[in-house]
């Protein structure tokens, strides 16, 4: 192995078998996504439930696949803080009124 | 102690090095997956927003063919980041054939991937008479968004195969580097990224129980 090459795989730190646990435990995350949709739960707990879920799957992928966990912290800090907030300000804005238009609709 | 703390952290900022320690390449990828992030939440909340908001929301999502048509897919998908990251360590171990090898697998992934989703389409279209513009619910958004949503995250899919089929001609030929191959599985996993968030908010939230 050429030194660049060495010095890209001590960089990236990571295992073929720590890829294949990964890919696993995506694919148990996914299993357990289809298994809640058929537990009927009331609409906002489904949906708290899976988005959850849906953040640990992108950490997962984020942070292995993208390799992000073994980046400079300084590029996190400059990538994700900005986009979080600007999601999270999307769901405070709209997601309580989408709540209040569907009591509007019912109570008609 | 705190004064050459301090110095370590300016003369990071001070030019002529990477703060990052990423190159220029990689960096521009991440800030593109950044922007690109922003769309797609932007697409997803107005489709949340709709579904909540809707007291009669369509769920034409039966669990088969739909449900399981989706969740093959997500397989799929899953399955071709695992050979995506493969061939971005192969790469690093300097071992051109079996990354082009990794890259070609991803790339079939890929391939069957929008397979699936046009035949999950087709189904909508022809058996539950979903079209963009209408469908027997009497709630067109439903379509509107749908169409859109996944629409645009097939376009990102078709888009990713060609890059990579690039990325594997240009490494079967020496002409790229690992971190030609690192960049372009950046975007890969990012259209994967993307799906882990439609398939729920999309196809579980409105699945026919």
């Amino acid at each position: 192995m050429s030194h660049e090459a060495e010095e890209a795989v001590a960089a990236v730190g990571v295992t073929t078998k720590t890829f294949l646990n990964v890919w696993i435990a995506l694919l148990a995350i996914t299993g357990l996504e289809v298994f809640l949709t058929y537990e009927q739960l009331p609409v906002l707990i489904m949906l708290t439930a899976l988005l959850g879920l849906s953040v640990i799957k992108a950490m997962l992928i984020i942070g292995y696949f993208m390799h992000l966990k073994f980046e400079r912290f300084s590029l996190f800090l400059s990538l994700f803080p900005i986009l979080i907030m600007c999601i999270i300000l999307m769901l405070l804005l709209f997601l309580p009124d989408s709540m209040r238009l569907v009591h509007m609709r019912l109570a008609r | 102690m705190s004064s050459q703390a301090n110095a370590a952290v300016t003369s990071l900022w001070e030019g002529g090095r990477s703060p990052y320690a990423v190159n220029s390449k990689k960096f521009g990828m991440w800030l593109f997956v950044v922007s690109d992030a922003l769309t797609f939440s932007a697409l997803l909340m107005a489709y949340t927003y709709l579904r909540v908001s809707t007291p009669n929301w369509p769920t034409p999502f039966h669990f088969s063919p739909s449900i399981v048509f989706s969740s093959i897919m997500t397989f799929v998908l899953l399955s071709s980041s695992l050979t995506m990251v493969m061939g971005v360590h192969t790469m690093n171990h300097g071992n051109r054939k079996a990354t082009v090898g990794w890259i070609l697998a991803t790339m079939a992934g890929g391939l069957a991937f929008v397979v699936l989703h046009l035949r999950e389409w087709l189904n909508l279209i022809n058996n539950e008479h979903i079209t963009i513009f209408g469908n027997p619910m009497d709630v067109p958004l439903f379509g509107g968004t749908f169409f859109t949503l996944t629409g645009l995250h097939m376009t990102h899919v078709i888009c990713g195969v060609i890059y990579l089929g690039i990325i594997a001609a240009g490494v079967g030929r020496g002409k790229f580097k690992a971190e030609d191959v690192e960049v372009s599985g950046l975007y890969w996993h990012f259209v994967d990224l993307v799906w882990m968030f439609i398939f729920p908010l999309v196809y579980l939230m409105s699945a026919r129980i």
